[in-house]
């Protein structure tokens, strides 16, 4: 039997392939009429005003952070909840293991929403 | 036959399993097109697309023939090389998710085990995880790289949407993993095709309705659908992200979502309604019957969440913004955590 990552890797291969046929092939087959107006940035057909890369709201970098933290956590998840069947025969050690984590988790997450962190104004 | 013999066949059957399942979802994407805007034609008392072929059907074609055929245009002030990347971004994943979905049980011909998925992986499900979380790259450099104020606000509000769901998405799956204790999809399936008490169908949403709940409002999140397509709120953003994108680019995005879609639909039928196991019913002891019974009985179930989208999107109005993020933040993470510590404790008191 081959490595069970092999379909994979030829997939991605012929996915690649795939992806930058499509891709290419219309670069390739379409007309190339370019104007400066054209090629101008989308605002309703008006003239472009200011900067497009302007300050945005602060929330987002908020999300942002908070995501990262709170993904972290959820992936310790995983393979205790796959060996969590496996450990209970034994003795439930496991069980307030990860309930002393998720009491870690939900501290942090507490915090959060009484900061403010979790508002969108 | 000789080892090397035995490695051609296998990679031979694998490219074979790839170009079936690349090809069938390409048309299942190209028709999910189609019947959206059939669907969403006959909910609106309207007729849809039917000029193009029997009752349209050729639709697809001719939309497919004339993305190729449109200018390409790459818009003078952008970030050129990342503005032609980003729907690779997209598309890449969004299409090698299904290598580990499996539409049937394993089975033997001609002294060869043959699996009905491309790649039975040990950790199936992360790596299903993974390639979703990476369509967020290429949301958000779209927007960005395209250098104008429409795309880079959708982009921001997609990515800030996909991640903030992403954690509800993860932590609604753990409860069936604790029930069934393997990553593999494969194993997911065949724990679901025994009974419960004799006569139920032990698939997990019935042991885990709200986990499916949570990975359904989850997952319509995650693919950007109605009700929460912030990202591409027509009257305020005019198309959000892909606003300053053309021709087969655009229309990349869209083959990306709608393989969202499918992947979503299809996950929900493995993960909480049994993939391919048809109740009451013994697959494996009917042969090839058995197996032709297993992929309609997925192909089925995968049809019924396909239809839930569209569904869900003429009977449900949009959410504002700051709904999505509470309902995601404060509602939906908490109850995923409640559900995990209910199950755990559940567990623990039946062993």
């Amino acid at each position: 039997m081959v490595n069970e990552w092999l379909p994979v890797f030829i997939f991605m291969i012929i996915m690649s392939v795939v992806v930058f046929v499509i891709l290419a092939g219309t670069a390739f087959i379409g007309p190339k009429r370019p104007n400066p107006v054209k090629l101008s940035p989308y605002e309703c057909g008006v003239e472009p005003v200011g900067e497009p890369r302007t300050r945005f709201s602060i929330k987002f970098y908020m999300i942002a952070m908070l995501f990262i933290i709170f993904d972290l956590e959820v992936i310790f998840f995983y393979p205790w909840a796959v060996v969590f069947k496996r450990f209970l025969s034994g003795s439930s050690f496991i069980l307030i293991e990860m309930l002393i984590f998720v009491g870690i988790l939900l501290v942090g997450y507490v915090y959060a929403w009484k900061k403010g962190a979790l508002e969108w104004q | 036959m000789t080892q090397t013999g035995n490695i051609i066949l296998d990679v031979v059957i694998i490219v074979i399993k790839i170009v079936i399942v690349l090809g069938v979802n390409l048309t299942i994407v190209a028709y999910l097109t189609l019947a959206e805007r059939r669907v969403s034609a006959f909910m609106q008392d309207r007729l849809g697309p039917n000029r193009v072929g029997p009752a349209g059907l050729l639709q697809p074609i001719a939309d497919g023939i004339k993305f190729f055929t449109k200018e390409e245009i790459i818009p003078a002030q952008s970030s050129k090389l990342i503005y032609l990347m980003a729907p690779s971004f997209v598309l890449f994943p969004a299409f090698l998710t299904y290598a580990v979905i499996p539409v049937g049980p394993t089975f033997s011909a001609w002294g060869y085990s043959f699996q009905m998925e491309i790649a039975n992986l040990n950790i199936g499900i992360l790596y299903i995880l993974a390639l979703t979380s990476f369509v967020v790259y290429g949301v958000v450099l779209a927007g960005w790289s395209s250098n104008s104020k429409y795309p880079l606000i959708g982009g921001l509000r997609s990515a800030a949407q996909m991640i903030s769901y992403e954690l509800p998405l993860g932590l609604s799956i753990i409860g069936v993993l604790m029930i069934v204790g393997s990553l593999r999809l494969s194993e997911i399936v065949n724990f679901q095709t025994h009974l419960l008490w004799g006569f139920l169908p032990r698939w997990n949403v019935v042991l885990q309705p709200l986990g499916f709940l949570i990975f359904l409002i989850a997952a319509f999140a995650e693919s950007n659908r109605l009700p929460f397509d912030m990202a591409e709120a027509e009257p305020e953003l005019v198309g959000g992200y892909h606003t300053e994108y053309g021709s087969m680019k655009f229309a990349s995005f869209m083959l990306g979502e709608y393989a969202g879609m499918i992947t979503s639909a299809a996950l929900m039928t493995t993960l909480f309604f049994g993939g391919w196991d048809f109740p009451w019913v013994n697959e494996s002891a009917l042969g090839v019957w058995g197996i032709l019974l297993a992929v309609i009985a997925f192909s089925l179930k995968t049809g019924f969440f396909l239809f839930l989208y569209l569904w869900v999107r003429w009977t449900l109005p949009r959410f504002r913004y700051d709904q999505l993020m509470r309902l995601g933040w404060k509602i939906l993470l908490p109850l995923a955590l409640v559900n995990i510590v209910v199950t755990a404790i559940v567990m623990a008191f039946l062993a």
